[in-house]
C-alpha cells in the first residue's frame, strides 16, 4: 500500500510538472533556510570534537553580584571557581579557562592579531582535541609555569609555513612560548573553547587573578558530570556553595552563578528567573515557535496549491471512494503524497543549504567558521520536512476526505 | 445462467418470473431520497421497492432528472437514502459506518460511469489496479489481475498508455476492466454508452452481457437507449422518482 501510494504520488508529480516545480521550490527554499539555521545552531551548541561530552558538561558563563542599588555582571573570576567550587560530588573533571582575548604578535616582521585563551591542564582532559601534532600541556606544566602553547592549524600555517611546529617558538604579547601541540581550527562561535593559541594560566604577567576578591573576571568554568542525571545535584551544590562566598563590599548582598548548558544560560537570561537554574525548555520552545512561524507562509502557500488542485482531482477522489477507499485511506494517501513532496523538497534544500554553508564558510564572517551539513543537521532537516509535510497536508487531506463520493464524481465530470 | 441465455435469445425484455434462490443481490424497501438545499426540497426517489436478483441484468430507464443516477448511487452504497432500507446480498447496510461501506463497495461492487472517470495521471494498468489498492495483496498479484481484466476487454496492447491517448470506447473499456478487476458480484453502470457512438456503445453492452452470462455478475445499467435496454432481462422505468409499471 505504501509502495503504491508513493508510486502514485511520484506519477502525479511527474505528470504535473508545473505544480510540482512551484511547490518544490517553496519547500526547498524554506527547508533550506531552516537547515542553514540548524547548522548555525549546531555549530554553537552541538556536541562535537572537542566538546564530545557536551551532554554532560555544564559551564558557568556569567556571574552576577547583586545588591539593592548595584549590579555587577560578567564572566566569573578565576578565584571564585578555584577556591569555592572544587570537589563538588559527581564532578568527574573540572576546568577553568579564560574567554578568548586578542593579543598582537610581531613575529615574522608583521603585526598580527591572535586570539589567546588561558587554560589549566584539565582543559585538555575535559575537552578532546584531535591533535595534528604534539600534544597538550599538562597540569604539572601549568603548575611549573612553563611557557608552552597549543596552537591551531591556521597559526601553524602563518608562522611555520604549515610545517612541523612542535618545539618551535612563538612570540606574542612580548612573551615567548614553545609550541607543544597543534589542533585543527575551531570556530570562534564555540566561544567557550575556541582560540588561535591556548596557554597556561600561569603565564599571566600578574598573579592577581588568584586573589580571593576576584569574583568577576574573564573566566569560564566547566564541570563534567559523571552522568547527565548528576547535573541537577551538581547545580544545587554549586548554588549552595555560592552562599558561602564572602562578598567584596556591603553594596552587594548576593552572588548569582549557575553552572548550566549554553541553552539553559540563554534561556535564563531571556526568560527565566535570573537567580535560579533555568530549564532549557523555554529557549527550545521559542526556537520551535520561530521555526513554525517561519513555515506558516510557505505552508499556507502549499495548502493553497494543494486545495486548488483538489478540484482537478475531485473525479479521482470520487472514483477512489467508489472503489473502496475509506475516508481514512484518502487522508493517508494525501498525507503521504504531501510528505513525499516535502522530502523531495528536503533533498533540494540540502543541496541549497550545502552551497550556502560553503559560501558562508568561505566568506570568513567569523574566524574558522566550519558550518557543516552533518548527520545531526540533516536529521533536523528531515524532521522539519516530515513536520512540514504533515502540517501542510493535514487540512487538504481532511477536506478532500470529507467530500462525499457522489459530489466528487459530479464535480469531476466537468 | 441457462435462463438468462434463453431470455437473451428472445431479445425481448422480460421480468424474471421467479426470484432466484438465495438472497437477492440488492433489495430496496421504501427507499426515499430527498435533497435539501437552502429553500428547495427535491424529492429524487419516492417509496421505492425493488429487488434485483442475483445474476440478473437489469436496465433502468426514464427521462432526465427522474432519479436514475440517484437510484444507482443508493444501490452502490455511495449515497445513503433519506428513508428506507437497502440490503446487499441479504445484509441490511443502514447501520454500516463509512469504513464498512467502503470495504463492502471494494469487495462487492464495480462501477462504470458515463464520463469514464479514469485518472489521467495514471497509466491504463495503474487505473485498473486502483480497486485492488484497498485490498491486501502483493503488487505482483495486483498487476496480474489488472492485466487479466484488460485482456477481458481486449486492451492488452494498451496497458502502458495514458487514458488521454485512447479513444472514448477504449477508455470506457478500461473503466470496465477497472470495475471487474476485483471480481465483484455486482456491476453498476450509469449510462455507460452515453458518451459513445453506437458501435462503441454496442461493444460495451456486449462486454457487460458477457460478464453477466459467463461470469454470473449481476448488472444494473442506466440507459436512454431502448435498443440496448431491450438486450437486458428486465427494465425498470422511473418517472419523477417513482417506479412506473
Ligand atoms: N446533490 C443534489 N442536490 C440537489 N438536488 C439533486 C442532487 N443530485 C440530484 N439532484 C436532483 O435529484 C433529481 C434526480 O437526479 P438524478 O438522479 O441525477 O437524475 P437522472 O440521473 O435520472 O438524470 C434531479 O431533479 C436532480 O436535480
Ligand atoms: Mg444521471
Amino acid at each position: 500500500m505504501l509502495r503504491s501510494t508513493l508510486l502514485i504520488a511520484w506519477k502525479v508529480l511527474t505528470r504535473r510538472k508545473f505544480f510540482a516545480g512551484v511547490s518544490l521550490f517553496g519547500i526547498a527554499f524554506t527547508l533550506g533556510v531552516l537547515t542553514v539555521a540548524a547548522a548555525l545552531f549546531d555549530q554553537v551548541v552541538g556536541a562535537r570534537p572537542p566538546e564530545v561530552n557536551a551532554h554532560r558538561t555544564i559551564g558557568v558563563y556569567s556571574v552576577m553580584l547583586g545588591g539593592e542599588h548595584m549590579q555587577n555582571n560578567g564572566p566569573g573570576g578565576y578565584a571564585l571557581f578555584d577556591r569555592f567550587t572544587r570537589g563538588i560530588p559527581n564532578v568527574e573533571l573540572m576546568s577553568i579557562h579564560s574567554m578568548p582575548y586578542s593579543v598582537f604578535s610581531y613575529q615574522g616582521g608583521s603585526r598580527r592579531k591572535l586570539y589567546f585563551k588561558k587554560t589549566d591542564g584539565e582543559f585538555w582532559n575535559l575537552l578532546r582535541f584531535d591533535f595534528l601534532e604534539g600534544g597538550p600541556y599538562t597540569e604539572k606544566d601549568v603548575a611549573e609555569g612553563r611557557f608552552l602553547a597549543v596552537i591551531n592549524e591556521a597559526t601553524r600555517e602563518r608562522y611555520f609555513a604549515g610545517g612541523p611546529a612542535v618545539g618551535k617558538t612563538l612570540e606574542a604579547d612580548g612573551q615567548t612560548f614553545t609550541v607543544a601541540g597543534v589542533v585543527p581550527n575551531l570556530s570562534l562561535l564555540r566561544f567557550a573553547v575556541g582560540a588561535d593559541v591556548w596557554v597556561p594560566h600561569t603565564t599571566s604577567r600578574s598573579t592577581r587573578y588568584r586573589l580571593e576578591s576576584e569574583l568577576i573576571g574573564g573566566y569560564t568554568a566547566f564541570y563534567l558530570a559523571r552522568s547527565k542525571a548528576d547535573i541537577p545535584g551538581i547545580q544545587a551544590e554549586f548554588v549552595s556553595r555560592m552562599k558561602t562566598v564572602p562578598l567584596p563590599s556591603k553594596q552587594y548582598d548576593r552572588i548569582v552563578a549557575v553552572p548550566e548548558t549554553v541553552l539553559q544560560n540563554v534561556s535564563r537570561n531571556l526568560f527565566g528567573n535570573r537567580d535560579a537554574v533555568a530549564s532549557s525548555k523555554p529557549i527550545l520552545i521559542a526556537l520551535a515557535l520561530f521555526t513554525v512561524a517561519f513555515m506558516v507562509l510557505p505552508t499556507l502557500n502549499l495548502v493553497n496549491l494543494t486545495v486548488s488542485r483538489t478540484l482537478e482531482r475531485s473525479s479521482e477522489i470520487g472514483v477512489r471512494r467508489a472503489f473502496g477507499a475509506s475516508r481514512g485511506a484518502l487522508v493517508w494517501q494525501f498525507l503521504v503524497e504531501n510528505v513525499f513532496l516535502t522530502f523531495l523538497g528536503a533533498a533540494f534544500a540540502f543541496v541549497f543549504a550545502g552551497i550556502t554553508l560553503a559560501v558562508l564558510n568561505r566568506a570568513d564572517l567569523l574566524p574558522y567558521m566550519q558550518l557543516e551539513l552533518n548527520a545531526r543537521v540533516m536529521a533536523v532537516g528531515l524532521f522539519l520536512a516530515l513536520f512540514f509535510g504533515v502540517f501542510s497536508g493535514a487540512y487538504p487531506a481532511y477536506r478532500l476526505s470529507r467530500l462525499d463520493p457522489v459530489t466528487a464524481l459530479r464535480g469531476g465530470a466537468h | 445462467m441457462n435462463l438468462a441465455t434463453a431470455l437473451k435469445a428472445q431479445e425481448t425484455p422480460r421480468i424474471v418470473a421467479a426470484a432466484p434462490a438465495g438472497p437477492p443481490a440488492i433489495s430496496l424497501r421504501g427507499v426515499e431520497k430527498v435533497y435539501r438545499t437552502d429553500r428547495i426540497e427535491t424529492v429524487a426517489l419516492q417509496s421505492l421497492n425493488l429487488e434485483v436478483g442475483s445474476g440478473e441484468f437489469l436496465s433502468i430507464m426514464g427521462p432526465s432528472g427522474c432519479g436514475k443516477s440517484t437510484l444507482l448511487n443508493v444501490m452502490g452504497l455511495l449515497d445513503r437514502p433519506s428513508n428506507g432500507e437497502v440490503s446487499l446480498g441479504g445484509r441490511v447496510v443502514s447501520s454500516y459506518r463509512d469504513k464498512d461501506l467502503a470495504a463492502l463497495r471494494n469487495k462487492e461492487i464495480g462501477f462504470v460511469f458515463q464520463s469514464f472517470h479514469l485518472i489521467n495521471d495514471l497509466t491504463v494498468v495503474d487505473n485498473v489496479e486502483l480497486p485492488l489498492l484497498y485490498r491486501t495483496m502483493s503488487g505482483r498479484e495486483r498487476r496480474r489481475l489488472a492485466l487479466e481484466a484488460l485482456d477481458r476487454v481486449s486492451l492488452s496492447s494498451r496497458v502502458h498508455h495514458f487514458p488521454t491517448q485512447l479513444s472514448g470506447g477504449q477508455q470506457q473499456r478500461v473503466a470496465v476492466a477497472r470495475a471487474i478487476v476485483g471480481k465483484p458480484r455486482l456491476l453498476l453502470a450509469d449510462e455507460p454508452t452515453g458518451n459513445l457512438d453506437s458501435a462503441m456503445g454496442d461493444e460495451i453492452i456486449g462486454i457487460l452481457t458477457e460478464l453477466n452470462e459467463r461470469d454470473g455478475a449481476t448488472v444494473v445499467m442506466v440507459t436512454h437507449d431502448e435498443r440496448q435496454a431491450a438486450k437486458t432481462q428486465r427494465i425498470v422505468r422511473l418517472f419523477d422518482g417513482r417506479q412506473v409499471h
